[in-house]
């Protein structure tokens, strides 16, 4: 059934648009791909099951472990920025991969490999319509990373707060210049990287109820290439390109195997970036002369 | 020689040798994320000749080499017209697309893995690692070597002196992709068996964090790195599973303290880091 895979697709896109945007947002606004984002993703989806061990309803687990994938994302923002300001493209970059390999083995050392079930105490967490089955989570999920995303460009076209943003975006030096604290302004933009890959973790691992330590590596690297197939730095392009990803993904599994997704979605971002390496929502002005 | 000690010999030369493999396109400016993609290349098509054709491992490995660069060059040519961190992601996803491939060609044992019937002891290994060292410190000599780092340093000024950028681009990505190949050959007629699964991105990205953390403007950067990388985790074997947080914590320590990666002898011009202007 075609409809059916194209509602799984959007649904699973949910999760790589939470991701896409906040790998966008560092990309647009800091110049810097951020490879600890799949870290924080991993570490909201394993957290919410290690709350869940204490006693802690499902829902306040959900927020602390968003909570804790933020905070964390603010201590990467001083090892990857803070400290090193002006030292060379490359090195939040380095840092940024220490903070990936330090998470997830981190969660490994604590608490094993193996994969943790999630129980959610709801019964059936389906809506049928129609003979279409469309999973409640996933689609809360989705609906809830579209208004953020929503809210959030909205809050960076008008508020203070965003201009100083898109001021750092342009030009930090004047921005710098014109009165911009930039040093208040940068761990925002990680906060909010670190809500939305958190965010993410957390509705993947309610959506598939099941988490291991290294989920982020597989599920947030695709979030990568949806960033790029919408555009890199593109909010809106990252939604789009979620969703696409999402979608060439479940029919990648259904029309030929589950091992065939790899070179789908990776062959599409290949091409992309051959083709047109702006992506779909790109201005055409991406920064290439920067790393 | 204990065989704890052997493997970890083996690996530490196999390392040095792909950490080569990703410094040569370093050198003239491309982060080169689809190593181990090329490194799977190396070792299937040497494994696939040994078992096919019964070439002995050598000449089988010495045309997985040749293999692993002339796709290079084929790949090169379309991928090079991306730059900077386009040229990274791309890299990633021709390294992904080269395993995602593999895993699904029957003839290669797919998923299952791939079983190697010849054998490389670890004196070839190591003799094969030395001979890289040597051959890269020569190159670096030549004049070709000279281009790749004014290209690095600068490309218009590079082109408007002469040099053919695009060609030393290409040379210097497929002389890191034939390096790969080798690693990967060598890697596989050493355990003597191969899967898709072990050549993934974080694979290549750490090979590209070996010569980042070493230094990735010397030539004695990605050997360090190599070094440090192999040895380190072993060392801290006492630590359990926490090795390799501590590792982690280590490398986001050196990069908060040395940006510039260990090594950074500031002298010659070209191993100058920063360039001017440059922001972040």
């Amino acid at each position: 059934m075609l409809l059916q895979q194209i509602v799984n697709g959007l649904l699973l896109g949910g999760v790589y648009v939470l991701v896409a945007v906040a790998f966008s947002i560092c990309w647009g606004f800091l110049n810097f791909v951020n490879f600890s984002i799949p870290a924080l993703f991993s570490l909201g989806g394993f957290c919410i099951w290690v709350f869940m061990q204490y006693g802690i309803g499902w829902w306040p687990s959900a927020l602390l472990a968003v909570v804790l994938a933020a905070a964390v994302s603010c201590i990467v923002e001083r090892f990857t920025f803070r400290f090193q300001r002006n030292a060379g493209p490359v090195v939040p970059l380095v840092s940024s991969l220490g903070f990936l390999i330090l998470i997830e083995n981190v969660l490994l050392a604590l608490y094993g490999s193996e994969g943790r079930a999630v129980q959610l105490p709801l019964q059936d967490v389906n809506w049928r319509i129609d003979g279409l089955v469309i999973s409640l989570p996933q689609l809360g999920g989705l609906l809830l990373a579209i208004l953020l995303v929503a809210g959030f460009s909205v809050a960076l076209k008008t508020s203070k707060l965003g201009r100083g943003v898109r001021a750092i975006a342009e030009s930090p030096d004047t921005a710098v210049l014109l009165g911009v604290r930039i040093n208040s302004l940068v761990p925002l933009v990680f906060l909010l990287a670190g809500v939305f890959s958190g965010l993410a973790g957390v509705l993947f691992a309610l959506g598939y109820q099941q988490v291991s330590p290294f989920i982020g590596d597989q599920v947030a690297l695709k979030g990568l290439s949806a960033m790029v197939l919408g555009g890199m730095g593109s909010i809106w392009g990252a939604v789009l390109g979620g969703l696409v990803i999402g979608i060439v993904e479940v029919l990648a599994i259904r029309f030929w195997s589950a091992d065939f997704v790899k070179i789908a979605v990776y062959g599409v971002l290949l091409l992309l970036l051959i083709i047109k390496p702006s992506g779909l929502l790109g201005n055409g002005q991406t920064r290439q002369e920067k790393f | 020689m204990s065989g704890y000690v052997e493997t970890i010999l083996v690996m530490l030369s196999i390392n040095v040798i792909l950490a080569y493999a990703a410094f040569l396109p370093l050198a003239a400016g491309q982060v080169n994320l689809g190593i181990a993609g090329l490194m799977a290349i190396g070792a299937y098509a040497s494994s696939y000749l040994g078992a096919e054709y019964a070439v002995p491992p050598g000449p089988a490995i010495a045309i997985g080499v040749l293999i692993s660069a002339a796709v290079s060059i084929v790949i090169a040519f379309p991928i090079l017209r991306t730059r900077d961190i386009y040229l990274a992601l791309a890299t990633l996803a021709l390294g992904e697309c080269i395993s995602g491939i593999i895993i699904n060609t029957e003839a290669l044992g797919g998923a299952a893995g791939y079983s190697v019937s010849g054998y490389v002891g670890l004196p070839w290994i190591a003799s094969c690692a030395i001979g890289v060292c040597v051959l890269v410190f020569i190159l670096f000599r030549t004049r070709l070597g000279l281009c790749i780092v004014s290209v690095d340093d600068d490309e218009r000024v590079a082109d408007l002196l002469g040099i053919h950028v695009r060609a030393v681009k290409v040379a210097a990505f497929s002389m890191g992709g034939a390096l790969a190949g080798l690693a990967g050959g060598l890697y596989a007629h050493y355990f003597s068996f191969i899967e898709g699964q072990h050549f993934t991105v974080l694979l290549s990205v750490y090979v590209v964090l070996y010569v980042l953390l070493g230094g990735a403007k010397t030539l004695i950067g990605p050997l360090a790195g190599a070094l440090i990388f192999t040895l380190m985790p072993e060392l801290l074997r006492a630590g359990n599973e926490w090795r390799y947080a501590l590792f982690a914590l280590f490398v986001i320590a050196v990069m908060a303290i040395r940006p510039h990666g260990l090594f950074m002898p500031g002298q010659p011009p070209w191993r100058r880091l920063g360039r001017s202007g440059e922001a972040r």
